[in-house]
């Protein structure tokens, strides 16, 4: 499903070049549980990026579902997102001045589908992380694991291949972080891939595959490794 | 995106933020008001001089002596010494006896003296004959206006402005008092309905005679003006080709009078206030101007508040494009909710005016509203653009780690 060849991230700081990637070679088949672990600045959260079309690579050769994906315009970018990636981030990231319903609704409204459609899909995906009974109040009203499952209901409401969550944990407490994980666990059973970036070793550790970055490279790959 | 969610989601991005919506729309529909109110100031300009002088009658014609155009023989006339012979009452008497001549009113007019008893007031007085009456279409408070008279006749009578039957006659019944005018004395045989302004002079602070009698008054043969109506409007070019005939032959062959048809001022004095009316506008286009600068400030105040917001709904799949739509939406509600208060606003003003002074009507015209409108619209979302662009371009990276 997803094939890196040689990807490489240089940012510019000042004179300096940083490379945040350096010839990262990866690959993700449908369905599968990823941890992404490594020291702060080590690539990790840009590999994600990456991997999640945020960002391009400064080179090499990235394949998503059989395309490559330098062919690719911004807009269809924004559309392979919208229809095959779902992100979790560790501030949760909803718009505050949007119910929990309208804001798992968000990506649908982007596509052009009708409010009755929407609602359908916002009620069932909420109730699926136990939010049936919070559709119409707003994230300041939501404890931060509520808020993190309205995140988690956004998205997967457009059914994609792949979650990508980035520490998704990091701002919440043991009880709730636990509970999140559980959630997004068991859609991996349920056969969408999950690809996690944390710096939680405990978290890290509940993953099939986990993948150790230091300096921008893949220090080590779990499925390399026993292969 | 649906237009209707796209519209939505810019409105409820302007409902979370009250205070900044509040500011900008109150700064639009101050612009809006502005363009609404001015050009309904012009507007009554316009309207109270077009409706003066269609009081006086449109088959009017008015002589004045002296050439007054200034292209042509008025110059040369100026340049080798020639002034201009004054009208005189044999002039009027002339133009009296063609056939399409309806009324004819010659004017003399003077400041006097007026004093009843004790009491005494500085006024104008003029004279004039019993036709002025019917042209203006005045009304008379009591008795009845000059008695018609030929117009080389004097007579001792005299009808007085409603002030000055008040203040200087002061008694119920002017109609009937002697007024004593400089030296002379006349009776007061009709008093005016209250009139107010006409041109620059004061109709209730004035005295009319006889024109014979105004001219003993004051010692000089010369008229003012004489205010010709025609039998039709047809008659108006022929009646002013032949005045100035008749004019010239009596003045030994010397085109020295000016003949000025009231249409034509008329319509002079409408484009005059036109111009006024539209530099009135474009005035307070110019405040609208300021609104869209502020409009651009502070969209980009809320891209740079929204970030985040932005980099989300890139990750969720929204393209440039669609970023764009929300805040150039965003910006068009901005620019329509303030120039809808702006209309209510520049109309409530108008009406205001209008109770204020009710002989003028301030009521701006509906294209007056309709451009008020538009100019908002376009700079609303000509000044969105830069901002909206600049939200498109966000990296949703950068964006969302903020």
């Amino acid at each position: 499903m997803i094939t890196l060849r040689g990807i490489c991230r240089d940012y510019s700081v000042g004179e300096e070049i940083v490379h945040a990637l350096d010839q990262v070679d990866l690959n993700v088949a449908a369905g599968e549980y990823i941890s992404i672990m490594g020291p702060s600045g080590s690539g990790k959260s840009t590999l994600l990026n990456i991997v999640g079309l945020l960002d391009r690579p400064t080179s090499g050769a990235y394949e998503f579902d059989g395309t490559d994906v330098a062919r690719l315009d911004d807009d269809a970018l924004a559309a392979v997102r919208r229809e095959k990636i779902g992100f979790i981030f560790q501030s949760f990231h909803l718009v505050a001045r949007l119910s929990a319903a309208e804001n798992v609704e968000l990506p649908m409204m982007l596509k052009g589908d009708p409010p009755q459609r929407r609602r359908k899909a916002s009620v069932e995906t909420l109730a699926a992380v136990g939010l049936e009974h919070r559709l119409d109040h707003r994230p300041d009203q939501l404890s931060g694991g509520e808020r993190q499952r309205v995140a988690i209901a956004r998205a997967i409401v457009m059914r994609p291949d792949f979650l990508l969550a980035d520490e998704p944990t990091g701002n919440l407490d043991t009880r709730s972080g636990g509970e999140i994980i559980a959630i997004v666990e068991q859609l991996n059973a349920q056969g969408i891939g999950l690809i996690v970036v944390t710096h939680d070793p405990q978290l890290g550790r509940r993953a099939r595959r986990r993948l150790q970055m230091i300096d921008g490279r893949i220090h080590s790959d779990t499925a390399k490794s026993h292969s | 995106m649906r237009v209707l969610d796209t519209s939505g989601f810019a409105l409820q991005a302007l409902w979370r933020y009250p205070l900044r919506t509040v500011m900008m729309l109150l700064a639009i529909a101050i612009g809006v008001a502005a363009v609404v109110a001015l050009t309904g100031v012009g507007e009554a300009a316009r309207r109270y001089v077009a409706g003066e002088f269609e009081a006086l009658g449109t088959n009017t014609l008015i002589v004045l002596p002296g050439k007054a155009d200034t292209s042509g023989s008025g110059l040369a006339g100026l340049l080798i010494g020639e002034t201009a012979r004054d009208l005189t009452i044999a002039d009027a008497q002339a133009l009296q006896r063609d056939r399409r001549v309806l009324r004819i009113a010659p004017i003399v007019v003077g400041g006097g003296q007026v004093s009843w008893r004790a009491r005494s007031r500085e006024v104008s007085v003029f004279g004039t004959s019993s036709a002025l009456q019917v042209i203006q279409r005045w009304e008379m408070a009591a008795g009845r206006f000059l008695p018609e008279l030929d117009l080389d006749t004097a007579s001792p009578v005299c009808v007085t402005g409603h002030v000055v039957a008040e203040e200087v006659v002061g008694v119920d019944s002017p109609v009937g008092q002697w007024l004593r005018i400089g030296d002379t004395r006349c009776r007061i045989v009709g008093v005016l309905e209250q009139g107010g302004m006409s041109g620059a002079f004061n109709m209730d602070e004035s005295v009319f005679v006889p024109v014979a009698s105004a001219q003993q008054l004051f010692n000089s043969p010369g008229l003012f003006r004489i205010i010709i109506e025609t039998r039709t409007r047809e008659d108006l070019e022929a009646v002013q080709r032949f005045v100035i005939d008749t004019i010239t032959d009596r003045h030994q062959g010397v085109e020295d009078v000016t003949v000025i048809r009231q249409d034509a001022v008329l319509s002079t004095f409408d484009s005059i206030f036109g111009v006024i009316t539209m530099a009135l506008a474009g005035i307070a286009a110019i405040s609208l101007l300021v609104a869209g600068v502020l409009i651009m400030n502070v969209m980009l105040v809320a891209v740079a508040q929204r970030t985040d917001e932005i980099g989300l709904l890139k990750a969720l799949g929204a393209t440039r494009r669609q970023i764009i739509a929300i805040f150039l939406v965003e910006s068009a509600w901005l620019a329509l909710l303030g120039s809808a208060c702006g209309i209510a606003v520049g109309y409530s003003l108008a009406f205001a005016l209008s109770r204020a002074w009710p002989f003028l009507n301030f009521t701006a015209p509906p294209w007056a509203a309709l451009s008020g409108v538009g100019i908002a619209l376009v700079c609303g979302i000509a000044f969105g653009i830069m901002p909206a662009r600049r939200a498109a371009q966000l990296d949703p990276v950068l964006a969302l780690s903020a």
